[in-house]
C-alpha cells in the first residue's frame, strides 16, 4: 500500500491504518513528516482535554468514565494515554490500558493508545501532538490525553489540549500545598477523586480558597471549578462532565480559544526551531575540529564559553554550510 | 529516533494466574521494551488492543488450559484483521505435546515453565527483528 491510500484509509477511520499511521510518526520514519504535513490541514475539530494529576489519583479511570460519558453523548472518542519509560533500560511499563473496561454499545467509537514518555520530562512524549492530529484528523471529536504521574512541574499537557483537569486525591497536600506553583496553576477544572476517602472537602476547600485569592486580585475571567469525584463509585461524573463542558463553552465565548491555540502553536514553533536548529549545528560540528578547537579556546581562557556558544552559532548555523 | 520493541500483553481470558505475567512484563521493560499490559482479556478485545497499539509483538499468558481454544482464536483473528506481521508469543502452562498443534496454528513461540528470562528476551528482540 502506497502513502497516499495508507492516509486516505486512516482518514476514513480504518482502525488498523491509524495504528500504523501513529507508529510511522512514533518511530520518526522517513515518511513520518510527510504524513503529519498531509494530516495537519484537517486536524483541529476535536475539543482536546488534557488529564493529569499524581500516580495512582485515578486518572485513567476516570479517561475511562469520561470515555462512557462522550459515547453516549455521540461524539467518537480518541485517547492518547502516556506512561514513564525507565531512564535506565529506556523500557516501560504502559498500563493505563487495563483501566479502559468499557463494553461497547453500537455506534461507540473509541481508539485508545499507549505511549511511553521516552526521555522527555514535561508529562507527555515527544510525539503525543502529532498523534492527537492523528486522531483529530481521523474523525475523533474527542480527544483525551492522560499525562504520565506527575508531581509538580510537568507541565506539557497545558501547551497540548484545550481544557485541563487535574487530578487529587484526599491525602494530596494541606495550604501549603495547593499554594505551590506549577500544577495548580494550569487546572481549568480539578476534580478531588477517591473524594469518599476522608479529607476531600477539606482539599476542596483549600484550593477554592486559592482560587477565590487569586480571583479577587487578579479579576480573572474563569474560575476553575473544584470537584468532588469517586471514579470507581460513580460519583460526581455528571458535574465533572458538566464542568469540562462548561469551560469549553467558556472558550468559545471571545475567540478565546483561538488565543489558546494560537498561543500553544507559538510555543510550539519555538520548540521546533530551537530543536532544529541545534540538530543543524550539532550536525555540522559533530566529528568536525571545529569543536576540539572552540573548547580547546575555552579551557585556554581565550574565550569564555558563552562568547563560544555564541560564535558557534552564528557560524554553524546558517542555511547554508560554512 | 526510533521507538522500542513494543509489546503487547494479555492474560488470555479468564485465568487469573498473574505472577508470571508481571515477571515476563518487568523483565522485558528492563530490557528496554514498552509493554502495554491489558490484563484479562479475550481474543476479539485483544485483536483490538493490538489494531490500536500497532504492537510488533503480542503475547499472551495462560495457565488455564485454553491455549488451543482462545490462544488459537486469537491467532486466527490477528490475522483476519490483517495483522500478518505481529508475532504471537504464548507463555504458561501448556503441554509439551499442545506445542506443535499451536506452531502449526501460527503461534511463533511457545514458553513453559522454567524458560529463562533471557530466552524469553532474546525470542522477543528476534522476532521484532533486533
Amino acid at each position: 500500500m502506497n502513502l497516499d491510500e495508507t492516509i486516505e484509509r486512516a482518514l476514513s477511520g480504518d482502525t488498523l491504518t491509524i495504528g500504523r499511521v501513529i507508529s510511522l510518526v512514533e518511530r520518526g520514519d522517513p515518511q513520518a513528516h510527510e504524513v503529519m504535513r498531509r494530516i495537519y490541514p484537517l486536524a483541529g475539530k476535536a475539543y482536546t482535554v488534557g488529564i493529569t494529576g499524581p500516580p495512582g489519583a485515578g486518572k485513567s479511570t476516570l479517561v475511562d468514565r469520561l470515555t462512557r460519558r462522550f459515547c453516549q453523548e455521540g461524539y467518537p472518542v480518541g485517547i492518547v494515554a502516556v506512561d514513564p519509560s525507565s531512564p535506565f533500560s529506556g523500557g516501560a511499563l504502559l498500563g493505563d490500558r487495563i483501566r479502559l473496561n468499557i463494553k461497547k454499545k453500537p455506534g461507540w467509537d473509541i481508539f485508545f493508545r499507549s505511549m511511553s514518555a521516552g526521555k522527555v520530562v514535561g508529562g507527555l512524549a515527544a510525539t503525543t501532538r502529532q498523534v492527537m492530529r492523528i486522531l483529530d484528523a481521523c474523525g475523533k471529536r474527542i480527544i483525551l490525553v492522560e499525562t504520565v504521574g506527575v508531581g509538580q512541574m510537568e507541565l506539557d499537557i497545558a501547551g497540548a489540549t484545550d481544557t485541563v483537569l487535574v487530578v487529587f486525591v484526599p491525602e494530596s497536600g494541606d495550604t501549603v500545598q495547593i499554594m505551590k506553583a506549577g500544577l495548580m496553576e494550569i487546572a481549568d477544572v480539578f476534580a478531588i477523586n477517591k473524594s469518599d476517602r476522608a479529607g476531600g472537602q477539606d482539599i476542596a476547600e483549600a484550593i477554592v480558597n486559592m482560587l477565590e485569592r487569586r480571583r479577587s486580585f487578579y479579576r480573572t475571567d474563569w474560575s476553575p471549578p473544584v470537584l468532588l469525584t469517586s471514579a470507581m463509585r460513580n460519583r460526581g461524573l455528571d458535574e465533572l462532565y458538566e464542568g469540562l463542558l462548561k469551560h469549553r463553552a467558556f472558550l468559545e465565548e471571545d475567540s478565546r480559544l483561538e488565543r489558546r491555540r494560537k498561543s500553544q502553536l507559538k510555543r510550539e514553533l519555538q520548540q521546533l526551531v530551537e530543536k532544529e536548529v541545534s540538530r543543524i549545528v550539532w550536525r555540522r560540528l559533530s566529528g568536525s575540529p571545529d569543536l576540539d578547537r572552540f573548547v580547546d579556546d575555552v579551557w585556554g581562557r581565550r574565550t569564555d564559553p558563552e562568547s563560544a556558544a555564541r560564535e558557534i552559532v552564528e557560524r554553524f548555523a546558517g542555511a547554508v554550510a560554512p | 529516533m526510533s521507538r522500542p520493541i513494543k509489546v503487547v500483553m494479555a492474560k488470555l481470558g479468564l485465568d487469573i494466574h498473574w505472577r508470571g505475567v508481571y515477571l515476563v512484563s518487568q523483565f522485558l521493560r528492563d530490557a528496554g521494551m514498552d509493554v502495554v499490559y491489558i490484563g484479562n482479556k479475550f481474543p476479539e478485545q485483544i485483536v483490538e488492543a493490538a489494531m490500536q497499539e500497532d504492537p510488533d509483538v503480542v503475547g499472551l499468558s495462560t495457565l488455564g488450559g485454553n491455549h488451543l481454544t482462545l490462544g488459537l482464536k486469537t491467532v486466527t483473528l490477528l490475522r483476519e484483521a490483517g495483522m500478518d506481521r505481529v508475532k504471537v508469543f504464548m507463555g504458561g502452562v501448556i503441554p509439551p505435546k499442545h506445542i506443535p498443534q499451536l506452531l502449526d496454528g501460527g503461534v511463533h513461540k511457545v514458553y513453559g515453565p522454567d524458560t529463562p528470562m533471557e530466552t524469553i528476551i532474546r525470542g522477543i528482540n528476534e522476532a521484532a527483528g533486533q
